[in-house]
């Protein structure tokens, strides 16, 4: 996926380290995670993913760039890629 | 996260209560890393009760706190939140407390809602859901000293009236704003509740309360000028895959090398100052079944259990210094992965070290887990890895049967001890991995969790929470334990030998009957009954049965040099290899049980965890055993 083109749309999860943008979309289908997707989007949002917060991948874990640290406006977040995929972001660089 | 309850419970007491109805009650409620811990504890000081909430293991802080006007005000330390929509166990403390659903404590008359002033859109999401309780709700401001540094500019009277309730500026870690949060706390005190409108909030409420929270932040908050570099360039180090892994290799390092060396002065000094007491108390009484009871059961119980309380305190301390720092969530981020391949969370990282030195306080860390399942797997293998009381069978052992010799350069003792630590690490994920997929199928927790910006510790709040750690350790070896040392000290002395029998006293006693007893299941294994009857008080603790195995082949408990020649010629090396096998997996230890009952709140883990702990240990003794005698051991 093209992750440098401008106006991009991609998961969150399929991101590497310095992809910057907006998210526009929590609750994504695409995730694989265990949780059933309402509690998993709950959960996203409740620590901070939600549509218009900005977005940054900070660092990609030692073992298989998973998981990842993301800089979600003021605050630093870990996640599983498996969950980030549920986080649809408009990449902006 | 401190928030969280990294520091568990004192045994079940009641709370102190001095006036319980006139009283004000205050809750602190706020999202995890808010520094709400550190709030508590100096607006109560060490006068402060830990106790658990009736039917779960969930710790109840609470401790009282003066007004400037006088009034003394009760106040409880809730467990950290994002949402009052409850999670995990923790969680629903949180929501029964804030609802006035518990039986066993009454609503609070004041929310004291705290937030992270350099974090603030999750503290403001959470005050609108407080609000809708209809108690009265304070704002508390915190750590608003580093948001200045850092040159955020929070409009405080404007933030008030556009979230619609009062809010104090506070700097718990140097006891800024207190007094005029207890004023106003103090201040509403008096005011009826409003009726709750307060339910589970759906997605679309969630993103209704986050967009509010972001007008309430544009609207009060200059962005900072400064932001805060030094968290971002220290995680550029800190969660560097190569730089970041092999630091977080050099702090385990640091931490081992503390545990096992620094911790021995002050454990040779209580050793010897207990065995100095049980050979006081043996001069002083005679002979007599009080004076073997005192010596030989309560002194040398307890004795045994408090040796371990300088690796204990030493282990916490490094614990609480890099969770304070807020070190603890990189660490599970860089082991996250290798973790979650065995099914385990990240975070069980950090109870599966402490129990290097001792599954208790390992067991004991494992709620800084908050789902129920993660924290119970990571329960269930904390007793794999090897604990310290094993060092003293392993040392025994290795001595005695395992030739000094090098292979490949490498000390062929030492090669041995490192596969036994090896083998626990090894066992414990797999058994992690077993146990996710047989009993808690799918359903595996997301790793999800805010990585706090670093902080210096601050030496007050470190030494206190060191203190309730010790406090809860020795309250805990006051009770349990001894209850269990004394039960096992029973059963190695009746009955009494006959007068003038031959062989020791041990033999003729329950443990020596029950030792007798196991003899034909023991068999395969290789074990013979000295082994058996030195098991039983193995049962209390690991490096107990050093000591049985001396009173059972009548040589000086404390001699091991002599003790190893006497094994070496009775037992076999197959036989040898075999009780080592048995050790990596044996609950060898009623502590660990009696804790893991305390924390699961239930018979049935403690129970599982015997039975499958002694099933591995049989079958692993019995394939070492028939392997080494195939190959004439």
């Amino acid at each position: 996926m093209p992750h440098s083109a401008a106006d991009t749309v991609i998961p969150l999860g399929l991101g590497r380290r310095g992809l910057k943008g907006v998210v526009v979309q929590v609750g994504a289908e695409s995730s694989s995670s265990t949780l059933a997707a309402g509690e998993l989007e709950r959960r996203l949002l409740e620590i901070g993913f939600v549509e218009g917060a900005l977005v940054e991948i900070l660092h990609e874990g030692p073992m298989g760039g998973d998981p990842i640290a993301v800089k979600l406006d003021d605050a630093r977040v870990a996640l599983r890629r498996r969950e980030a995929q549920a986080v649809l972001v408009r990449v902006s660089s | 996260m401190t928030d969280a309850g990294v520091f568990p419970d004192a045994p079940n007491q009641e709370p102190v209560r001095p006036k319980p109805d006139s009283m004000p009650r205050v809750a602190l409620v706020g999202p995890p890393n808010c520094g709400k811990t550190a709030l508590f504890n100096a607006l109560t000081g060490s006068r402060q009760k830990v106790a658990n909430y009736a039917g779960v293991t969930v710790e109840r802080k609470e401790g009282a706190a003066t007004a400037p006007n006088g009034e003394r005000l009760l106040i409880a330390d809730l467990p950290g939140t994002y949402s009052l929509r409850a999670r995990s166990p923790d969680e629903e403390v949180t929501r029964d407390v804030v609802l006035g659903r518990l039986t066993d404590a009454h609503p609070p008359d004041v929310v004291v809602c705290v937030v992270d002033a350099t974090n603030l859109r999750l503290g403001l999401r959470l005050a609108q859901e407080l609000k809708a309780v209809g108690r009265p709700l304070v704002v508390a401001l915190n750590m608003h000293d580093i948001a200045m540094r850092q040159g955020i500019d929070i409009d405080i009277a404007r933030l008030s009236v556009e979230l619609g309730a009062p809010i104090v500026p506070t700097v718990a870690v140097r006891r800024g704003g207190l007094d005029a949060l207890l004023t106003e706390v103090a201040r509403l005190a008096t005011r009826a509740p409003a009726a709750s409108t307060w339910h589970v909030p759906n997605v679309t409420e969630l993103r209704a309360e986050h967009k509010e929270a972001d007008r309430i932040f544009k609207a009060a908050v200059t962005p900072p000028k400064r932001p805060d570099t030094w968290t971002g360039k220290l995680d550029g180090v800190l969660l560097h895959p190569v730089a970041g892994s092999a630091i977080l290799l050099l702090v385990l390092f640091l931490m081992f090398q503390a545990v096992f060396t620094w911790a021995t002065p002050a454990m040779e000094l209580i050793d010897g100052g207990f065995s100095a007491l049980a050979e006081g108390i043996k001069a002083v009484l005679g002979d007599g079944l009080l004076s073997s009871l005192l010596a030989d059961g309560v002194v040398a119980g307890v004795g045994s259990i408090l040796v371990f309380l300088p690796q204990i305190l030493t282990l916490f301390l490094f614990i609480i210094l890099l969770e304070d720092f807020g070190y603890m969530a990189r660490a599970a981020f860089l082991m996250d992965k290798l973790m979650g391949g065995a099914g385990l969370h990240g975070r069980a990282f950090i109870p599966l070290l402490s129990s290097f030195a001792c599954a208790i306080p390992g067991v004991m860390a494992a709620r800084v887990i908050d789902s129920k399942r993660d924290r119970l797997a990571t329960i269930m293998v904390a007793p794999l890895m090897t604990c310290s009381a094993r060092i003293p069978v392993y040392t025994l052992v290795i001595a005695a049967f395992v030739p000094r010799t090098s292979v490949w350069g490498m000390n062929l003792q030492g090669l041995v001890m490192f596969s036994l630590y090896a083998a626990g690490v090894v066992s414990a994920l797999l058994v992690a991995f077993v146990m996710r997929r047989l009993i808690w199928r799918g359903g595996s927790e997301p790793f999800l969790m805010e990585l706090p910006a670093y902080k210096r510790p601050d030496a007050k709040n470190v030494i206190l929470n060191l203190w309730l750690r010790a406090k809860v350790f020795l309250t805990r070896a006051g009770t349990i334990i001894l209850s269990m040392m004394v039960l096992i000290w029973f059963l190695s002395t009746f009955p009494a030998p006959p007068p003038g029998a031959p062989g020791p006293a041990i033999d003729y006693s329950l443990a020596g009957i029950i030792g007798h007893w196991m003899e034909p299941v023991l068999l395969p294994i290789g074990f013979n009954w000295q082994i058996g009857v030195a098991l039983v008080p193995g049962m209390a603790a690991r490096e107990v049965a050093v000591g049985a195995l001396g009173t059972v082949y009548a040589v000086a408990g404390d001699d091991v040099g002599t003790l190893g020649n006497v094994l070496a010629s009775h037992w076999s090396l197959a036989t040898a290899l075999s009780l080592l096998a048995w050790y990596v997996f044996a609950p060898q230890c009623a502590s660990t049980l009696a804790v893991v009952k305390r924390e699961t709140n239930s018979w049935r883990w403690p129970v599982i965890m015997f039975v499958y702990m002694i099933t591995l240990a049989y079958l692993a003794s019995f394939l070492t055993y028939t392997v080494a005698r195939h190959f004439g051991g």
